[in-house]
């Protein structure tokens, strides 16, 4: 058993740190405040190849694998929640699910740019009147000739107003054996006639995000649209979170991080009683815990990620990763402000900025309470993967990182 | 062009130096690329892209150093040699001088041979005019900006930085040319240059493998560190009616304390 990171791994992890210090974390309080994205943020990490960090150089990435992936996601939220969001969405929830499942074709016009950050994917799964219920999904997807047709609402979809391109969720059987079996996925242009898009403002964090709507009036797709197989749709939406909320698990590391070195410095500076309040026990007490979660956290999501290298399900172990690091990512925030005193309630320091951040990624891609009812499942033996017609593949350096397709 | 950048290892600029058993020590600090070659290798790289040429990139270090030129292969060097010899392991400037200069001679027809303005560790910013004097070339120390290269001519004009303003200077080539932080922004490397840097055998050479195998030892030596001891520091607060009571106040103070 090896816990090291490769020369590689750190050389990235560094890379990521030092664009996410010197570049966002400057300003991103401003960013905050102004409940907008700095415009350069998603250019830049085009740029930089952040966007397309574990895709295969083939099809237009950098060839890293999902540990790396994950690395970044860790630096990308100890400086903002909103940097991982971009990677959950576009990398997690589109790019790896077009990875997974996509044609030869669909890879070709919707993954290269993609990968390559020219263009921008998020995922549109839920609803106004759903989220957990994904089987309840209400946009439809009717066939009219070649083509399909599609109305519905799409809410709480990250990068809604950003992105180019969007893995949605429809229903194309209407009278399906199982509630499953009545979903499809597609990959739509979202400039696409009769698609509109707008964000939604006064959330509680994610603030320097983008978080919006899509809303589909008769918006006609050519039928290879459709990923997968009609019908498929919900395998496909599940497993696109299973890359999606790696991403989360591995973020949410990165924020207990954050909290843990901001609760530090703050300790070993503030004075009460006569001496560093660091040396009081009760303080010590909540920086053991940051400290620890941080590395469960780190180990859930390391594990997670060398899972998908050796190309394994890990429903299961994200699940945890994700739940575990989300739920103690909030306490530490919450801790971290405790830690702050007076100062953590206020703007002037970020953990009051980590706490408001941390409450979502408890609701999204999946919320904590659906979670535990994954986890009962495969603790009790009544949830068993089984084997999907398309598996996500395990990571091969060289079918990663040659040139050839 | 042949182009040459020197780089160190240093710790990270967040560590501390304490004393350890009379020895200064920085603990457990994660070891970086010291952040002013950063600037040195971005400038090589700029050079080697409007000039063509290669970039080779050199280090005098221990074993752990490969991975300060790991990071200035993934920024885009062409080429990394690491000297490493156990008679080298105390190094003062003129040591590492030496053995610089003598690298350089052995990799032939280099046209420039780029510098950071200092190492943070050290702090003392003569090791790449001691290279330019060992090699008796022009020494280009503090430079903000290259304003004129010519490969064909052989000639370069600088703009050095000093704190009466700017002084443009012009020499041959080959050079050394140590710069500071005003002349560019360094890149990031890319994840395709991590990806190469990783996989990179970096070449070793010793002492004889550039013909330094004589006696070489250090003028500098530090035989004994140790902390200042702390002041008791004690504030005071001069108070008064108004702004010239005060100040007058802070005068005599100041007077009193033999401090004016």
């Amino acid at each position: 058993m090896d816990f090291g990171l490769t020369a590689e791994h750190e050389m990235a992890q560094k890379m990521v740190r030092d664009f996410a210090q010197k570049e966002v974390a400057p300003s991103i309080r401003e960013w905050d405040q102004k409940q907008e994205m700095a415009p350069e943020i998603l250019p830049r990490m085009a740029e930089l190849g952040i966007l397309g960090i574990c895709l295969p150089v083939r099809y237009g990435g950098q060839g890293m694998d999902f540990i790396s992936l994950g690395l970044a996601c860790e630096e990308l939220e100890a400086v903002d929640s909103t940097l991982r969001v971009i990677m959950s969405v576009h990398v997690g929830l589109s790019a790896l699910t077009l990875l997974q499942w996509g044609t030869d074709a669909q890879k070709e016009q919707f993954l290269i740019p993609l990968a390559k950050g020219e263009k921008i994917g998020c995922g549109a799964f839920t609803e106004p009147g759903m989220g957990s219920d994904v089987a309840n999904i209400q946009t439809t997807a009717k066939k009219d000739g070649s083509d399909y047709v599609l109305n519905g609402e799409k809410m709480w979809i990250s990068l809604a107003s950003k992105a180019d391109y969007a893995l949605l969720t429809a229903r194309t059987d209407f009278e399906p054996e199982r509630p499953s079996d009545a979903l499809s996925s597609f990959v739509i242009d979202l400039k696409s006639k009769g698609v509109t898009t707008g964000d939604i403002k006064g959330k509680l964090g994610v603030r320097a995000g983008s978080t919006g709507w899509i809303s589909l009036q008769d918006v006609r797709v050519p039928s290879d649209s459709l990923v997968g197989e009609e019908g498929e749709g919900f395998k496909i939406t599940m497993s696109g979170f299973d890359s999606g909320r790696y991403t989360v698990a591995a973020g949410a590391t990165g924020l207990i991080r954050a909290c843990l070195e901001a609760s530090v410095a703050y300790a070993n500076e503030r004075k009460a009683f006569g001496r560093s309040i660091a040396d009081h026990q009760l303080v010590q007490a909540k920086i053991a815990q940051m400290a620890q979660d941080y590395e469960i956290g780190k180990l859930l999501y390391f594990k997670a990620g060398w899972q998908k290298n050796a190309g394994e399900r890990n429903t299961f172990e994200t699940s945890m990763a994700k739940q575990f690091a989300t739920n103690a990512s909030f306490n530490a925030a919450s801790e971290a402000i405790a830690v702050h005193g007076g100062y953590g309630y206020s703007d002037e320091y970020p953990v009051e900025r980590y706490l408001r951040n941390s409450r979502g990624a408890m609701i999204y891609e999946g919320t904590n309470e659906i979670h535990s009812l994954i986890q009962a499942g495969y603790a009790l033996g009544t949830r068993k993967d089984r084997p999907l017609r398309l598996e996500m593949p395990g990571y091969d350096a060289n079918f990663w990182q040659s040139e050839q397709s | 062009m042949n182009i040459i950048v020197c780089v160190k290892q240093t710790p990270d600029t967040a560590a501390t130096l304490a004393v350890v058993d009379g020895k200064a020590s920085w603990g457990n600090a994660p070891l970086v690329l010291n952040p002013w070659d950063e600037y040195a290798v971005e400038q090589a790289l700029v050079t080697k892209e409007a000039e063509g040429g290669q970039v080779t990139a050199l280090c005098l270090g221990p074993e752990t150093a490969e991975e300060a030129l790991k990071q200035a292969l993934a920024m885009g060097c062409d080429e990394a040699v690491l000297i490493q010899d156990p008679a080298f392991e105390s190094a003062d400037s003129l040591v590492a001088s030496r053995v610089l200069a003598a690298a350089i001679k052995k990799l032939e027809s280099v046209d420039l041979a780029f510098f950071g303005k200092a190492a943070v560790d050290t702090d003392l910013g003569v090791t790449g005019p001691q290279v330019a004097r060992r090699l008796g070339w022009p020494s280009l120390n503090l430079v903000a900006a290259i304003s004129e290269l010519d490969a064909t001519a052989k000639t370069i004009t600088v703009e050095r930085l000093l704190e009466e303003g700017r002084q443009v200077v012009s020499g041959p080539l080959p050079a050394v040319v140590s710069v500071v932080k005003e002349i560019n922004e360094p890149r990031y490397p890319s994840f395709m240059g991590i990806r190469k840097a990783s996989k990179a055998e970096i070449p070793r050479w010793s002492a004889a493998d550039i013909g330094l195998d004589g006696e070489i030892h250090p003028a500098l030596t530090w035989p004994e560190i140790l902390v200042p001891e702390k002041g008791g520091d004690e504030v005071e607060f001069i108070e008064g009616g108004d702004p010239a009571e005060i100040a007058g106040k802070l005068a005599d103070r100041l007077i009193e304390e033999k401090v004016i």
